[in-house]
């Protein structure tokens, strides 16, 4: 297995009066897809939200690469090569899709070929460039979250449900857009609810109950061990297609 | 991915919904024109539409900096009156200073020592913004009433700074000679100040408007307006980012200080507070945080207020109340409400 790009050591993640990681130990190697599965409520997105420092973790430590990141403002987090796909995208609709893609580059002028590259793998980005992200579909400001996560080249990127609501046919071309990000060697961190997807670009896997991961392994160890899957999360990859 | 996985689509905007977002800004021509039947008189109707023109501008310039600093940093400052007077006093303190130039019969020395005294006030509202930022608003925020307390305590604190720099006394704040008496137009008379004021006022909100949409600082406030998190999450310090606009909303307070003070022609240590309620207003007719709002909220106002005066003085007084009354009765987030993701 590759060395790991990204280690959560016992973290713990306090909102308000609520106790919601409670000593999270995962592994992300370097270079695949780790998927973090888990029922509602198990605390996938606040562990994503607390690798981004958006909630900072009250115990443990997040290491990414050589560096410890825990106690990192958001700001030096995505500098330092992670990017957030959040559940809700994201998106700023009072800007047009252009402008949503001009901040994103956040470290200079957009590169014409990684965006030509990018308006391939998401078409409507392109056709819509000049439109107002607020009156894009569902699918499209989805497509339009992923394409600012990845305008500059990361490390890691965190994305969270990205066929949450989404007609098959998107989901299809989403699952077909990670596949070929996976290509160019990024870390992708991905939670997700469907499992038939999950299974297919994912390498890794670990499975979230209760605020901690409860396994970590291989995916396709999970994929072939139905009784596994069954005990994990009630169902198991058959009942979900 | 391929083209035909996914067909391009975009949400079209009814045109009812495309008629009603713009609806709002035909608002102040409509009360231009009820104002000039219910006037009759088109000379008196002029004077009184440039005046209110002017008061609205005046508005705009000290209500710009709240409304952007409530809707970026969702902070409540009722100190920002503080920088009004602050500013007003200062511009007071150069115009003083430059004497010569204000009384000179040169109009270019008489707008160089204005200009001047603008660029001194806002220097100095500014670098107070940065200080009270840091001070008072930092550790309070995300808490609104503690924003209010400690706001309005920063307040007091302000006036009395003014009490003890420059006395309890109000001063008279005179204009340069160019800018005293009026044109006469026709049969109307228009007083030159207040076409400055008008010039001033429409010059930084066109200029407002381009940085907000033309420059990737503009970029920056718009989208953290909506959803500082994410802009956060793509890299940007939003902090500092509300210090910058926090700074330049206490200096543009300033600017309409020396503005609202040349136009009053006599400043007091609660001339901010004062004007505070209007300001209030507009922002609240605008939607919180938007500048196009509350660009049209300080017209409508300046306008309802001139024409009320001459009509019904008696009514005058509650004119803008009602105003903001029926604007909120038609849109409760007011005329152009800020969508938050928070």
């Amino acid at each position: 297995m590759a060395e790991n790009l990204l280690t959560l050591s016992g973290v713990h993640t306090h909102i308000g009066p609520y106790h919601i990681l409670q000593g999270v130990d995962l592994a992300v190697p370097e270079g695949g897809v780790t998927v973090l599965l888990g029922r509602n409520g198990a605390g996938k997105t606040t562990t994503l939200r607390t690798i981004m420092g958006l909630w900072t973790a009250s115990q443990g430590g997040i290491r990414f690469g050589d560096h410890v990141i825990t106690k990192l403002s958001t700001p030096e987090i995505s500098r330092r090569g992670i990017a957030l796909v959040p559940e809700d995208m994201g998106i700023f609709t009072d800007l047009t899709v252009a402008e949503n893609m001009i901040l994103a580059a956040a470290n200079g002028p957009m590169d014409p070929k990684r965006l030509a590259w990018i308006k391939e793998l998401f078409p409507p980005i392109g056709n819509f460039w000049n439109s107002s992200a607020g009156t894009l579909s569902g699918g499209q400001k989805q497509m339009l979250s992923v394409a600012r996560a990845i305008i500059e080249p990361r490390r890691l990127i965190l994305i969270d449900e990205p066929t949450k609501g989404l007609a098959p046919a998107i989901i299809k071309a989403m699952t077909d857009a990670l596949k070929e990000l996976k290509e160019t060697d990024t870390t992708i961190l991905l939670v997700e609810q469907n499992f038939a997807m999950a299974s297919s670009i994912g390498d890794t896997v670990a499975v979230m109950d209760d605020g901690r991961i409860i396994h970590s392994g291989r995916m396709d160890e999970l994929v072939a061990d139905v009784a596994l899957q069954e005990k994990l999360m009630g169902l198991s990859l058959e009942a979900h297609q | 991915m391929s083209e035909t996985a996914i067909k391009p689509r975009i949400e079209k905007i009814p045109l009812k919904e495309q008629l009603a977002q713009k609806l709002p800004v035909l608002l102040v021509p409509v009360l231009a024109a009820v104002g000039l039947i219910a006037i009759g008189n088109p000379a008196s109707w002029l004077t009184l539409t440039v005046a209110g023109l002017a008061m609205g501008m005046m508005i705009f310039i000290m209500a710009s900096g709240l409304t952007v600093v409530f809707g970026l940093m969702d902070v409540i400052n009722f100190g920002h009156g503080a920088f009004v007077a602050v500013g007003a006093f200062v511009g007071f303190t150069v115009l003083a200073w430059l004497a010569g130039w204000t009384a000179s019969p040169s109009v270019f020395m008489n707008l160089t020592a204005v200009l001047v005294a603008i660029l001194a006030a806002m220097l100095v509202t500014g670098l107070l913004g940065l200080a009270f930022e840091r001070v008072i608003v930092m550790p309070v925020y995300g808490e609104h009433l503690k924003q209010i307390l400690v706001t309005m305590g920063g307040l007091i604190v302000a006036q009395q700074m003014i009490y003890v720099v420059w006395g309890p006394d109000e001063l008279h704040m005179s204009r340069p000679e160019a800018l005293q008496g009026s044109l006469v137009i026709g049969e109307a008379a228009i007083e030159k100040y207040r076409l400055v004021a008008v010039g001033i006022g429409l010059a930084l909100f066109l200029g407002m408007r381009h940085i907000l949409k033309n420059t990737k600082i503009g970029l920056l406030v718009r989208a953290g307006v909506e959803n500082g998190e994410m802009v956060e999450a793509l890299g940007y310090r939003v902090r500092r980012l509300f210090l910058i606009v926090f700074m330049t909303g206490s200096a543009l307070a300033g600017l309409g200080g020396v503005m609202w003070g040349l136009y009053q022609e006599t400043i007091t240590a609660h001339m901010g507070s004062e004007i505070m309620v209007l300001v209030f207003i507009v922002v609240i007719i605008g939607g919180l945080g938007s500048v196009e709002g509350c660009f049209i909220g300080a017209m409508l106002v300046g306008l309802l207020a001139n024409y009320t005066a001459f009509l019904a003085p008696k009514v005058a007084l509650i004119s803008t109340i009602a105003l903001m009354v029926a604007v909120l009765m038609w849109r409760p987030q007011g005329l152009y409400p800020v969508v938050k993701a928070k």
